[in-house]
């Protein structure tokens, strides 16, 4: 019988122990700790390489923008790094007046010049900014970033025979076409002649660096110039091409800013004027988001030996680290924490009520809604579905529900048979019951959408899709599939996550039953279901999209001709023109309309099928104080409060 | 002797280099990249990301390369998911957190596993010896992912000072080494209990009854050591196994360890961290068995002879 003491003897000292000990939570509260769940590890905290959520969520902490989020209100922008901030007449150029008492961490000033350095830098070609396009608004930001360098240096050649527009096209810029097939490696002098072509065609005359230029030089015939380009023409081009290359790859690593300048300009220490290549009445609500956040130059100067573009240096490490938020980086343990304490540098310290923030990297939902109700975590970062009745009956008062900018929606390969048929979209779209769905099947106080673009004030939603089985059976009988039949069995590409795999069942029943169709679901882990859509392998995606900031086009760029997050192999003149005419035009109310009409022409071919608006549902315990629900779920940490006991 | 060991060794540096080569070259083949994230990636970009790391070599160069950092320099490379993070480092942080955890678990496994083995054979074929392997196999039986939130829910809510879950308090480790450890536990006390009932059989344990050695001397002294011989050979990989983490009991109990960079490292494509991971683990996992044979054969005359 002795093994059977040993348990015994734990447990009951065990409940000896067990008098009241404080909860972690109560601890954190005396002290003035937030502790917030945050679903993994950060990838970096350099806010020009990272691009998710909980990153971002860190360095909302750390940095502090232009402007700053209502602790409470969606779409107004209270003083940041900026005091004031004006826009000329049609909002295509901005002066933001800095705040002179602004300081980073380490004391020094923050100063225009911080955030003409911040946006040289994510912009740099040779810095991996995933991120960058964010800044695309900004006048010749996208050039100097997709380094055009033809268009740029040729663009004023006399005698050009060509719209300079075609020079952001190949020869001149990589062949998409040639890279494909392996392309040949090494200095292209020691290449056979049919490689040394090859080569050129998939790197262009952009991508090729100054020993490979001077080969071209002795051996123009190598690259296929546009008809007109005169033998002299020729030469001139490469050695423009090649003074250039030489200049950059001296070591100085200049980008095309020197040539071109970026319309991001600090007039004085204190101003920072901003020229946009249109006219953007919502600036302040961008400038909000970590890729327009200031960085030290001073510090990453230091660490990256004055070369601005090596990306991983130590430069964010704690002790390193210095920004201009309410926050400074104390702690950062992979895996296991980060903590962040109040900045006594901060502008706005006085304002700043809590004394630090620890994020856990806690991946596993029920695992923190466990410690949540543990008292071990003041917010989590979100609340399993299943959970959330329990959470309902038990702790209603701790339980939020708030709506999300974010979209849930189908993405439709359209280069596949027969989803290149309108009508089949919209049979497979009408087919399906968001109301039912959002309901039985999620229970998370979804919206069921209506189209892509989820409800912000001041714009007009368009007449989207909606439920409509009679109608989806006629469609489908016009696209030549009468109940269903000849109809091929689609494949529908998900993630590894039960959820996703109940909402795929969820379509799978409503098609079977209402258009006699049938699907395979296919449930690939988060990478590979992320390349095959890149790669336009797949016919039916469940995919989401969550908005950078309050405006339409955060969800309305991206289905542009060569947008990455396309993926649907759907294109639209007319949507494009729509697109470009609302940014050129600067009123703000017929912009808006004019992005409505855009997303009419989207939800009239539906590339993509909406399904439902985001609800974010997570915990939060009562001593957080000031902590509101809000679209883009940024609470601004320095209005937060955390009271002892607070009911 | 020795010669069985330099030849065992060689084995293992054999094993170990195919096996990560293989991975090398198979978490490549497998579809994704390390840079797919929810934003695309735009075209421009895409070779610039690669860039840093090296991955716009071909893999012959990549593979030679990597293996005379890791030869010359001991160096595995890094980390794409971690951004500026060594594999090194990341290794060189989780390596402790998963030691400490697997030592929690051994012990547990071997406080419980083998009196429960000892005492079932003693009582074989008794209520005790049915309680106890019946307890066992659910102890086999019961995957972690039940066992664990089980826990949980039964254990940390009811105690204010065990936590749910973290790694910031002393007490935080019995959750998880319970966890882990109990599926040993459950092997060793069926292999102690075989080892147990063979040895009680033999001759000369009847020998030392008719001297009239007393039981307990009988067991510790004469029956124990060549009985736990079966439940040895299956500890030393089971430890090698338990020190370098689980997925399941780290992500459950956001424990800190190597287990969860394991599963991240191939959801995410982060092929140094892989690479690095498998090396560790391989040789870990050789050495360990190599340790057993020579502790077996320490133990156990009859192999010495022949070795």
């Amino acid at each position: 019988m002795r093994f059977l003491t040993v348990p015994a003897l734990f447990v009951a000292g065990a409940l000896v122990v067990s008098c009241d000990s404080p909860t972690m939570v109560e601890e954190a509260t005396a002290e003035g700790i937030l502790l917030m769940g945050n679903s993994g590890e950060p990838k970096g905290l350099d806010p020009h390489l990272v691009s998710g959520v909980l990153e971002s969520n860190i360095l909302a902490a750390l940095f502090e923008g232009l402007c700053k989020n209502h602790p409470s209100k969606d779409g107004v922008a209270l003083p940041g790094a900026a005091l004031r901030w004006t826009p000329n007449d049609d909002f295509s150029v901005w002066t933001f007046d800095l705040n002179p008492e602004a300081r980073w961490s380490d004391n020094v000033p923050v100063t225009a010049q911080d955030f003409v350095f911040a946006y040289h830098r994510l912009l740099d070609p040779d810095l991996p900014a995933k991120y960058a396009d964010m800044l695309f608004l900004v006048e010749n930001a996208e050039t100097i970033n997709k380094d055009l360098r033809s268009f740029v240096l040729l663009g004023n050649l006399p005698g050009l025979p060509i719209d300079p527009e075609a020079l952001k096209r190949p020869p001149f810029q990589p062949d998409p076409d040639a890279a494909g097939d392996a392309a040949p490696s090494g200095p292209l002098a020691t290449l056979p002649a049919e490689a040394r072509r090859r080569r050129v065609r998939a790197a262009g005359l952009d991508g090729l660096g100054p020993g490979d230029l001077e080969t071209v030089l002795g051996e123009p015939a190598l690259v296929a110039w546009p008809a007109g380009f005169t033998p002299a023409l020729r030469t001139r081009a490469l050695e423009l091409l090649l003074e250039y290359a030489r200049k950059h790859d001296d070591g100085t690593h200049e980008s095309l800013a020197s040539v071109l300048p970026l319309g991001a300009r600090a007039l004085d220490e204190w101003t920072l004027e901003i020229t946009l290549r249109g006219p953007v009445p919502f600036l302040p609500e961008v400038v909000k988001h970590y890729t327009w956040f200031p960085v030290p130059r001073h510090v990453i100067r230091k660490w990256s030996g004055g070369d601005i573009d090596l990306p991983f240096t130590d430069w964010t490490d704690p002790g390193n680290l210095v920004g201009n938020g309410p926050f400074r980086l104390k702690e950062w343990r992979v895996n296991h924490y980060i903590e962040v304490e109040r900045n006594p540098h901060y502008w706005d310290a006085r304002r700043v009520s809590l004394n630090g923030i620890r994020f856990l990297p806690v991946q596993n939902a029920y695992t923190e809604a466990r410690m949540f109700l543990d008292g071990q975590l003041h917010v989590t970062y979100t609340l399993p579905p299943e959970m959330i009745p329990y959470a309902r009956t038990h702790i209603p008062e701790m339980l939020r529900q708030e709506p999300y900018i974010g979209t849930r929606f189908l993405r439709v390969n359209v280069r596949r048979k027969p989803l290149d048929d309108p009508r089949v979209r919209h049979a497979l779209a009408a087919t399906i019951d968001r109301r039912r769905l959002v309901e039985n099947v999620l229970g998370g106080g979804q919206t069921p959408a209506s189209g892509i673009v989820p409800p912000f004030s001041g714009y007009k939603l368009p007449q989207g899709v909606g439920h409509d089985p009679e109608r989806a059976r006629r469609l489908l009988a016009e696209a030549g599939f009468p109940n269903g039949r000849g109809f091929p069995e689609l494949k529908f590409l998900t993630v590894d996550r039960d959820t996703a795999r109940r909402m795929a069942e969820a379509y799978m029943s409503m098609w079977e039953e209402h258009l006699g169709i049938h699907i395979r679901i296919e449930q690939r882990e988060w990478t590979t279901y992320l390349q095959r859509q890149y790669d336009g392998d797949y016919q039916l995606a469940g995919a989401a999209w969550i908005g950078d900031f309050l405006y339409p086009t955060t969800f309305l760029d991206m289905w542009t001709r060569n947008n990455g997050n396309n993926n649907t192999g759907w294109w639209s003149p007319a949507y494009e023109s729509k697109l470009r005419e609302a940014e050129h035009t600067a009123d703000p109310a017929a912009k808006l309309a004019l992005l409505k009409d855009a997303e009419t022409i989207l939800l009239d071919e539906l590339p993509a099928i909406p399904v439902y608006w985001y609800t974010t549902n997570y915990l939060v315990r009562p001593e957080v104080r000031n902590w509101h629900p809000l679209l883009l779920n940024h609470h601004p940490y320095k209005f937060v409060e955390l009271v002892a006991g607070g009911q | 002797m020795l010669r069985t060991v330099v030849q065992r060794l060689l084995q293992t540096i054999a094993v170990v280099f195919c096996l990560v080569s293989f991975t090398f070259f198979a978490v490549r083949l497998i579809p994704g990249n390390p840079f797919a994230d929810e934003k695309a990636i735009q075209p421009h970009l895409r070779e610039r990301v690669a860039e840093p790391f090296g991955l716009n070599e071909s893999w012959g160069k990549q593979f030679v390369l990597f293996w005379k950092n890791v030869l010359t320099e001991g160096d595995f490379g890094m980390s794409t998911s971690l951004f500026g993070r060594s594999v090194n480092e990341i290794m060189a942080t989780a390596f402790p957190v998963s030691l400490t955890l697997g030592a929690g678990a051994m012990l547990v496994s071997l406080l419980i596993g083998i009196p429960s083995g000892v005492v079932a054979a003693l009582r074989h074929n008794r209520l005790i010896d049915y309680a106890s392997m019946v307890l066992a196999m659910i102890g086999i039986c019961i995957p972690t992912f039940v066992l664990g939130p089980l826990l949980q829910l039964w254990v940390a809510r009811n105690l204010p000072w065990i936590n749910v879950a973290g790694w910031e308090r002393p007490s935080d480790i019995i959750l998880p080494s319970f966890t882990l450890g109990l599926v040993v536990a459950a092997y060793v006390a069926r292999l102690t209990r075989g080892g147990m009932l063979d040895v009680l059989a033999q001759d000369y344990i009847q020998t030392a009854r008719a001297k009239g050695l007393p039981a307990f001397r009988i067991i510790t002294r004469h029956a124990l050591r060549p009985a736990l011989l079966p439940a040895i050979t299956y500890l030393g990989p089971a430890f090698a196994a338990v020190i370098t983490g689980s997925f399941v009991v780290e992500t459950i109990f956001a424990v800190p360890g190597m287990g969860q960079h394991f599963v991240t490292a191939v959801t995410t494509k982060d092929y140094f961290l892989l690479q690095g991971l498998v090396l560790f683990y391989g040789t870990l996992m050789g050495g360990a068995n190599l340790l057993v044979d020579i502790v077996l054969a320490a133990m156990n005359p009859r192999l010495r002879e022949h070795a």
